[in-house]
């Protein structure tokens, strides 16, 4: 080939390089910044004392009106609270059990074994009480939003003044981290809405850090573990790799 | 070629009787294989590593879920909370997919490079194709299964496609659905399909080493091997190289499955399944983004589902539309140039897929769209004809042995008694 055109089949190459920055730039709300989270990261593990806080958030603010109904009491060991102590928190609700043998259903207090107590029988009941919104399920929540834990953050601390030039629905407030920025939930922390056991000032931000590391634990329980064994497995293929690597010199040496 | 002499008397009756030991060390001993196969030839040997990783973890999943559109959503998060090591066999799954299309198209691309879809390797070329196809359906399927929204909502719109048949068209979709809208009937179908696809990918493999073995491996060089200086036995040669290039493969398969579980994934699909919510934007897993852009482009909507099949269609009759009688791209200047615009073409399209139709991005869909048909239709035709290919090497070792010393023509084929 001449190099005229291969000069001219590189500036096509260019020019359709060129084209590639033209993207839509109509994002609605402002991206969640980024949280510096202890479980992030290769050997990022979750801070249990967060962990248990945020359960303690989300058990007096949160469960009023959003279920988490793919956690048990039982995952709650996993947070560092003792045997007693979940199965204490089983027990503070009444769960619907039966038939028993009169044919009757009848409540009794939780067990370990039982799913987190959904706050509304159903969705209908839950509009019904949220001004017509439907407070979703919490359990998959970090993983369900683009970047969730982050959006999670800023979402709970993300309540403004809305601007003057927007007409807010009724029973609607402003975030300005929500998609269409009005959303139904009213601001759910307050400050010391929550009194943690160990100290912790229960500041908005502390209560909000801490209670989404909880959903994001909550969103996949298994993370510490799947890390945990990633970097065995990365070391093992690592090694083996190594070795298929001088198997292979040695065997074409002959060739080369 | 001669029957190997085996040791072990029990190998030996059995032989005799059905000659499977020596069609093993026929087709996977000392089957020759051109002596200069870079690393872009592991990824046949990798596509077929992950079609079995995909099988044996998919086995474990289908014992461990639950077909019902009512259940489903629940069963994969029992795999991920409680089930033991489920969380393992799902990311492995999951991720599998998306590094069997990396393997796959890596494949595919060595294959357009090098000319390895010519004269005599057509059939080995469509075959390949029709493992890709598939693939494609069964991946699509097993997308359909965890029952999220994009689970649902990609089932609608990919099931809604085949409406665009004239005539026969809803009754297509009415079949698939097994109804009237994407209802449990159709995540039964799916569930059932997706696991006996891969058992028929299976099956085309085995025909395409078949038409491989008949004349062997393409090479870089891509002109045939002129005899025994020109290849090496399959083992222990290229039975060590694949089993290397298997671990850095596996080495960034992990890295994903372990660290990065969710990457190739959408928020989206960890949201249960809603018919009366639509997700903002659709999108399809990203190895069938180029053809959900293509699909995208044509604003008739019949249109748009021939040139979605087509882009595929155009593949297979690949080797009739490039009539030059060179292989590879590094005697072909010219064709070595539009190809890695057609590779541009394609990661182009693919972005195109993900972003929503609207405003810039249906002009570049629609110039990338014309100009991949542009390649196969009109370009590839054309350099047939006006490029004029650099001068071809003798043979294979001429170019290997050039300034590589004393190697000699010979190698030892390292065989066993």
């Amino acid at each position: 080939m001449r190099p005229a055109n291969a000069r001219m089949f590189r500036a096509g190459l260019v020019a359709l390089l060129l084209a590639l920055p033209f993207a839509a730039t109509a994002a609605e709300a402002p991206k969640p910044p980024p949280q510096p989270w202890s479980y992030q990261g290769v050997f990022g593990v979750f801070d249990r004392p967060a962990l248990q806080r945020g359960f303690l958030v989300y058990k007096q603010v949160c469960s009023a009106c959003h279920s988490m109904s793919r956690l048990s009491y039982r995952n709650l060991l996993q947070l560092g609270f003792d045997e007693a102590a979940a199965a204490g928190f089983a027990a503070e609700v009444q769960i619907a059990d039966g038939p028993n043998d009169e044919g009757e259903m009848y409540d009794r207090p939780g067990r370990l074994s039982d799913r987190f107590k959904k706050p509304f029988a159903n969705e209908k009941a839950a509009r019904a009480s949220n001004n017509g919104a439907y407070p979703p399920d919490l359990s998959l929540m970090a993983k369900a939003r683009p970047v969730g834990a982050d959006y999670s953050f800023a979402l709970l601390t993300g309540y403004i003044n809305a601007p003057s030039n927007v007409q807010l629905m009724e029973g609607m407030h402003y975030n300005k981290y929500f998609p269409g920025f009005q959303i139904a939930m009213a601001p759910p922390l307050a400050e010391n809405a929550v009194e943690f056991p160990d100290g912790t000032p229960a500041s908005i931000e502390n209560m909000a850090r801490d209670v989404v590391q909880f959903l994001a634990w909550a969103a996949e329980p298994k993370m510490e573990e799947r890390k945990r064994i990633g970097v065995k497995a990365m070391l093992f293929v690592l090694v083996l790799t190594a070795l298929l690597y001088a198997v292979k010199r040695k065997v074409w040496a002959a060739v080369h | 070629m001669s029957a190997p002499e085996f040791r072990n008397g029990l190998v030996r009756w059995i032989d005799h009787r059905m000659g499977i030991f020596s069609f093993m060390h026929h087709e996977l001993h000392e089957y020759p294989t051109p002596k200069n196969l870079n690393y872009f030839w592991n990824f046949g040997s990798l596509a077929g590593f992950m079609l079995v990783v995909m099988i044996v973890t998919g086995i474990f999943l289908a014992m461990n879920y639950t077909p019902h559109v009512d259940h489903a959503f629940d069963s994969v998060e029992r795999i991920m909370r409680d089930v033991n090591y489920g969380w393992m066999l799902r990311f492995l799954h999951a991720n599998g997919a998306s590094f069997f299309f990396i393997a796959v198209y890596i494949h595919l691309f060595r294959g357009l490079y090098y000319g390895s879809y010519k004269e005599p390797r057509e059939l080995l070329w469509m075959l390949g194709l029709v493992i890709l196809v598939l693939m494609m359906a069964t991946a699509f399927m097993g997308y359909v299964l965890p029952w999220g929204q994009m689970s649902f909502w990609g089932a609608t719109v990919i099931t809604n496609l085949f409406s665009a048949i004239p005539w026969v068209g809803e009754s297509i979709v009415t079949l698939l659905w097994g109804g009237f809208s994407v209802d449990n009937p159709t995540l039964n179908r799916f569930f059932s399909l997706h696991y006996l696809l891969p058992f028929a990918i299976v099956g085309v493999v085995v025909l395409h080493l078949w038409a491989l073995h008949t004349h062997g491996s393409n090479n870089p060089v891509g002109i045939d091997t002129k005899g025994k200086q020109d290849s090496l036995p399959f083992h222990p040669y290229y039975t060590a190289k694949d089993l290397f290039g298997l671990g850095i493969f596996v080495l960034f398969y992990f890295g994903f499955t372990f660290f990065a579980p969710d990457f190739f994934g959408e928020p989206d699909n960890y949201i249960p399944a809603n018919p009366m919510v639509t997700p903002a934007h659709i999108v399809p897993e990203w190895y069938l983004l180029p053809y959900y852009a293509i699909l995208r482009s044509v604003p008739d909507k019949l249109g748009g589902v021939l040139l979605m099949f087509g882009a595929i269609g155009v593949l297979f009759i690949l080797p009739w539309l490039d009539r030059s009688p060179v292989r590879s791209a590094r005697f072909r200047p010219i064709y070595k140039q539009v190809y890695w615009l057609l590779v541009a073409d394609c990661l182009v399209l693919g972005w195109i897929g993900a972003n929503p139709p609207d405003g810039m991005f249906i002009v570049i869909g629609r110039a990338a769209t014309v100009y991949y048909f542009a390649h196969f239709l009109v370009l590839l035709p054309l350099l047939s004809v006006f490029e004029r290919p650099l001068p071809l090497p003798a043979s294979i070792s001429e170019p290997v042995l050039k300034g590589g010393g004393a190697a000699g023509g010979t190698v030892k084929p390292m065989e066993k008694a």
